[in-house]
């Protein structure tokens, strides 16, 4: 006869699992990259019907906390929440309490107070993110955190790369331009790195931190890759005086991405927005080589299946999961 | 004139069987110890001469502790610390003696403001405290303070802790001129031009996290010029903080060429790197920030040799509401008082990387030598500033146990091992658990 043996631990009642957030790319492993990838590409199917809303988040409330400016973030997931049915609540910092002198956490604790599903938060500070979801009971996501994290940025970019040259491993993408005030480029190199693509990082030594990665000072090392993915000047990130580099003038003759400096077959790719001019040529920003507007589709997609993935649990069927409302 | 000031006493109290550790008076015994009005009167077996008798079977007595480096936030943030609760703090983490900082509001620039704290410390201070002051006016590094006064006033050294004076020329001009006080400079090592905008150590973490980056050469480049000056003008230095490799190679040097230098480390350099900050905690910011493994393995091999022969806690007390915000906003520092003996014996003592003996002359006679107070020892004759330890006792930081008016510190949460159980300060118990 078997005995029975009866731990301690057998018989405490089952444990929560921990609430899950997207506050970093490092959070994820390959495994949900693949599934996500995977649900926005049945959203993406979804999304070419004339119904494309979808009844899965009904009853469910999406915050949207934006303390810095956004435009395709923002309105990428209010839509996203929308075609899943949920409920949006957008603040912005301009116009709240925030003007007011409101801590972070007062207005994280005063929203709280709805019993949001999700708090979607973009904020000039790194860690934010991480503070709202010590003091809230929502699901964050990272939608920018200074120089820090923007995750589903890093999704989509990857979701964009799969669409538009049909491959992520074995990818080599050349990252030009402001790396060291970039969140786009912290969180893309992770994701990249996490689907065993291979990234060179190319600008001025200053705004290239070379703990990041292969890094090439020379625009000529663009040449080399499949997709080069423009970074944005991010002037308002940089300390006054700090001098990265003399001159945006010079910036541009350096290190401009022009149609002169790329080879044909080659993506670009840009998160937006653009300073055309500047770190792209417009007639590179404008070529069929151009996956800009792509990233922005996949936007949408993309964080519909980042809502959806942190609001429901178990194996997704995705199948199943897209009925027409 | 005495530096030290805050309440004392005279009591009678015998410590019965308690491990005797004091590693200056080269004593580790099981002894007993006879406190005769607040002065050690017996050591060994000694009658109880119906005193209050201690039973310390199973503890350590060693010499209290002495904390070169506290920030005591009075006058101007009274909402942070104050003179009770930040001496209460000491007490409860097995301080005789600390030294306030004086990068207070208004800071620490007259002797008006020298004699007030220290007339509010003598009936306030639940262990005597020295109060530093600034070595220029406002600490704006423009105008040396009036530093003979304030010596007579009884300032207990000098130092502009929280920035570094500004110029070469005027730290020149402070050291030549501190010759007539024999009062310790004790200087915030920072080169502010490489350090603005930084929230932690530059490295591979910052560049990860994209927080801006307060890199090594910030402090070893103003440690080089600091060493510099005192080599020229044949006076002493006291180096504040040390946190990187860099600084401590360049006060090896220094010393080994004659220059008088002294420096401390704080727990948490001891304790931390960069790695712990990517949880975005602010109460892992500090400045200097929180180093590499390497940063921390050299300033332990300097804490054993001597090289740095004061631990201090650089207690930074902050408002909850200061910390409670992301962390590119929260101000430096940290609390450390409470927790300073038990974060080192844990992390430190257990796993073998420090003795006890080490550890106990680092805390207590290593810092009461560099700032010229008398040493605390298990000693007849001496006066009783002793602590018991409870080596096998656990513990877990919690924020409302905390004296500290205020709660930030990096160990909350967390389990530690070895407690204060008894500190007597200046002949009076400052404190039970």
């Amino acid at each position: 006869m078997t005995e029975l043996h009866v731990l301690p631990g057998d018989l405490l009642p089952p444990v929560d699992p921990p609430r899950r957030h997207l506050l970093s790319v490092g959070d994820l492993t390959r495994d949900d990259v693949d599934r996500l990838l995977a649900t926005a590409g049945s959203f993406a199917r979804s999304q070419q019907r004339d119904n494309k809303k979808l009844p899965t988040l009904r009853g469910r409330l999406v915050l949207n906390l934006f303390f810095e400016s956004s435009t395709r973030t923002s309105s990428s997931f209010e839509l996203a929440a929308k075609r899943l049915s949920a409920d949006t609540l957008s603040v912005k910092a301009a116009g709240s309490s925030v003007e007011k002198g409101e801590s972070l956490k007062d207005t994280a604790l005063t929203l709280s107070a709805y019993d949001p599903d999700v708090i979607v938060i973009r904020h000039p500070q790194i860690g934010a993110p991480q503070l709202v979801a010590a003091v809230t009971d929502a699901h964050v996501v990272n939608a920018g955190d200074g120089k820090h994290q923007h995750p589903t940025q890093a999704l989509l970019d990857l979701y964009a790369i799969r669409e538009g040259v049909g491959r992520l491993e074995g990818l080599h993408v050349a990252v030009v331009g402001d790396v060291l005030h970039s969140r786009v480029a912290r969180s893309l190199v992770q994701a990249l790195r996490l689907v065993g693509a291979r990234v060179t990082l190319v600008g001025p030594p200053p705004l290239v931190p070379r703990e990041l990665g292969d890094v090439s000072h020379d625009i000529g090392a663009i040449a080399d890759a499949d997709v080069v993915y423009v970074l944005r000047m991010q002037r308002e990130r940089m300390l006054e005086g700090a001098n990265y580099v003399p001159s945006l003038r010079e910036y541009t003759a350096r290190w401009g991405v022009t149609p002169e400096r790329l080879r044909p077959g080659q993506r670009v790719m840009h998160a937006g927005p653009m300073n055309r001019g500047v770190e792209i040529d417009p007639r590179v920003a404008d070529s069929d080589a151009a996956l800009v507007v792509d990233q922005v589709r996949a936007g949408l997609v993309v964080r519909m299946a980042v809502l959806y993935d942190l609001l429901t649990t178990g194996p997704v069927l995705v199948e199943t999961a897209v009925e027409v409302a | 004139m005495s530096i030290l000031v805050g309440k004392c006493g005279a009591e009678n109290i015998v410590i019965r069987g308690a491990r005797v550790v004091d590693p200056t008076e080269g004593i580790d015994a099981v002894l007993d110890v006879r406190i005769d009005g607040g002065v050690v009167a017996a050591i060994g077996t000694v009658d109880t001469n119906e005193h209050r008798v201690i039973e310390a079977e199973g503890l350590v007595l060693a010499p209290a502790f002495v904390d070169p480096h506290v920030h005591l936030r009075t006058p101007g943030r009274e909402d942070e610390e104050t003179i009770a609760t930040g001496t209460a703090a000491a007490a409860a983490g097995g301080y005789c003696a600390i030294l306030a900082m004086p990068n207070t509001d208004p800071v620490v620039d007259s002797t008006d403001v020298l004699r007030g704290l220290r007339a509010r410390a003598l009936e306030e201070a639940e262990v005597p405290v020295g109060f530093t002051a600034a070595i220029t006016l406002g600490q704006d590094g423009a105008q040396l303070t009036e530093m003979g006064e304030l010596a007579d006033a009884g300032a207990a050294a000098f130092t502009d802790d929280g920035r570094p004076v500004a110029t070469a020329g005027l730290m020149r001009r402070a050291l030549e001129y501190n010759a007539i006080t024999g009062r310790p400079l004790a200087l915030h090592c920072e080169e502010p031009s490489l350090t603005r905008g930084g929230h932690m150590h530059m490295g591979v973490v910052s560049a990860e996290l994209g927080l801006g980056g307060w890199p090594s050469l910030g402090e070893s480049l103003g440690v080089a010029r600091e060493l510099a000056l005192a080599g020229d003008t044949g006076q002493p230095v006291h180096l504040m903080h040390l946190s990187a490799r860099e600084s401590v190679e360049h006060l090896r040097h220094a010393r080994a060429t004659g220059v008088r230098a002294s420096a401390e480390a704080t727990p948490h350099h001891l304790c931390l790197t960069d790695e712990a900050v990517r949880s975005l905690d602010a109460n892992l910011k500090m400045n200097p920030p929180l180093r590499t493994e390497g940063d921390r393995a050299t300033l332990l091999e300097a804490l054993r040799d001597g090289t740095i022969a004061a631990i201090a806690t650089d207690h930074a007390p902050h408002a909850r509401e200061e910390k409670d915000v992301p962390f590119e906003e929260a101000p430096f520092g940290v609390t450390g008082l409470e927790t300073a003996f038990a974060s080192l014996y844990t992390h430190l003592v257990q796993p073998g990387l420090l003795t006890l003996e080490t550890l106990l002359e680092r805390m207590s006679a290593g810092p009461a030598r560099i700032f010229g107070l008398d040493r605390p020892r298990v000693a007849v004759g001496a006066p009783a500033n002793l602590v018991l330890l409870n080596l096998d006792g656990t513990w877990r930081v919690r924020e409302e146990r905390f004296r500290s008016r205020s709660t930030n510190s990096w160990l909350l949460g967390k389990r530690l091992h070895g407690k204060v159980t008894t500190t007597i300060a200046a002949g009076r118990v400052a404190y039970e658990a």
